[in-house]
């Protein structure tokens, strides 16, 4: 089980981060180093991809939600892609469809940043 | 053979008993054994896919209760009946166990908790016991409605 990271600049001054594998306790801290680097180079408007994601645990949404706490203290934001029915039912779950923006499309996620 | 290495083993009577290292990337190992449990049943791939997740949150919380590290030997026993699966992960730490954080502490944040609510959201019960000298055994279950 592993997870693969891209990051690559997009319009203006956002980044997109693109997610492929599974998100648990034992990958989470690579997810959490690649949003934290952007953050620390004072990128603040991400798009987080999860459509390639085929499972997400706790530790993977903790990772998401402090992401988007230190945007936010920046006035920036995080949006998600996101089409998996199972992790969306998740984010639903927690609540979490209150606080990220969630996509079904990177297009509209981008958008809707600015 | 170091206890704290893969140990399957299947009975006559539908259970299955797993240790894994109490490490993070074990895990993957029981949440997989669990959801093949599962799908011995009659459950939906979505309910497969909830039990996968409750066993795997169950794993991680006993590796943070003990530190983030190691939690020595986590066992997982998989109890399959016609129409139920019950679940138990044991560790062996008596120390605390996260409990649930209450769903407003999420919108704001407060995700060291988050695993349990999940645990609680995705299974039909589940209860903690802590015994000085067992550990901490979390057991839960889902009922098949299809």
């Amino acid at each position: 089980m592993d997870i693969k990271v891209n990051v690559r600049e997009s319009e203006g001054d956002a980044y997109v981060v693109d997610l492929t594998g599974e998100i648990d306790v034992y990958t989470s801290p690579k997810v959490k180093d690649a949003i934290t680097e952007l953050i620390d180079q004072e990128h603040y408007n991400l798009v987080i991809n999860l459509e390639k994601v085929r499972y997400i645990d706790s530790t993977g949404l903790g990772v998401l939600i402090g992401g988007l706490k230190r945007v936010r203290e920046h006035g920036g934001s995080v949006n998600l892609v996101c089409t998996n029915p199972q992790i969306k039912k998740i984010f639903d779950i927690t609540g979490l469809v209150k606080i990220f923006g969630i996509f079904d499309d990177e297009q509209s996620a981008m958008k809707a940043l600015v | 053979m170091n206890p704290a290495t893969r140990v399957l083993q299947i009975s006559s009577h539908g259970t299955v008993e797993l240790k894994i290292p109490g490490r993070a990337e074990w895990v993957a190992v029981a949440r997989l054994a669990g959801a093949a449990v599962a799908s011995r049943l009659r459950f939906s791939v979505d309910e497969i896919e909830d039990i996968k997740l409750a066993i795997a949150e169950a794993c991680t919380n006993s590796i943070q209760a003990a530190g983030g590290v190691d939690a020595g030997t986590i066992e997982i026993v998989c109890d399959a009946a016609e129409d139920e699966l019950r679940v138990s992960v044991r560790d062996s730490s008596t120390g605390p166990h996260l409990e649930p954080t209450e769903p407003g502490g999420l919108v704001e944040g407060r995700t060291e908790a988050l695993g349990v609510f999940l645990i609680r959201a995705l299974m039909d019960t589940v209860d903690y016991t802590t015994d000085p000298r067992r550990g901490t055994e979390l057991v839960m279950t889902k009922r098949v409605t299809s």
